[in-house]
């Protein structure tokens, strides 16, 4: 039981090295932000495992945070940041 | 026979993630990729959480794990809204397929 969990973390932490790669290339500011919401929910997946896996029940809680803080970054990001210019080089 | 539930919904979370991650890459407009990362945000961390609450040790850490859940669905709710309804303020058209 202990090895599925520990390699489903692993698949998601390739799905997240993915998704890394894609908010690096992704043209607009739309599409970073979204893949930065994915990582935040794929980080909470990998906490909570991490935190079964090795009894650490302490990682709950961070994961818990990572939650919150993907979603206020993302009504940040719709509400005050997205301007709509495709060219973000700020 | 609930080892065996477990497994097969953290089989199931680790698919809806990948399904996630793949729309995320592939929808063409920003639209669908809100409906990918939906996928990954409900049903994915929805069926790892119910899977490592039936292995928890006690009830209250088991009612931990699932409070992540509703945490998760009503940010990506609010969350998906406020960034269609943005895409759409700022005029950005729904992706349609070219044809005649």
């Amino acid at each position: 039981m202990n090895t599925l969990v520990l390699a489903v973390a692993l698949f998601l932490l390739a799905n997240l090295v993915v998704a890394l790669i894609a908010a690096a290339r992704g043209p607009t500011p739309a599409d970073r932000m979204l893949m930065a919401l994915l990582i935040g929910t794929t980080g909470t997946g990998i906490l909570v495992l991490l935190a079964h896996a090795m009894h650490l029940s302490a990682l709950v809680d961070v994961a818990l945070v990572l939650a919150l803080l993907a979603a206020i970054g993302g009504i940040a990001f719709a509400k005050r940041a997205w301007h709509g210019k495709e060219d973000d080089h700020d | 026979m609930i080892e065996w539930l477990s497994m097969a919904l953290l089989l199931v979370g680790a698919f809806f993630f990948f399904a996630g991650t793949v729309g995320l890459l592939r929808f063409p407009d920003v639209y669908s990729r809100l409906h990918a990362l939906a996928k990954a945000d409900n049903l994915g961390l929805g069926c790892v959480l119910l899977a490592l609450a039936l292995q928890a040790e006690s009830i209250a850490a088991a009612l931990k794990l699932l409070l992540i859940w509703p945490l998760v669905l009503a940010a990506s709710a609010g969350v998906g809204f406020a960034i269609a309804r943005r895409a759409h303020t700022l005029g950005i058209a729904p992706w349609r397929k070219e044809g005649p």
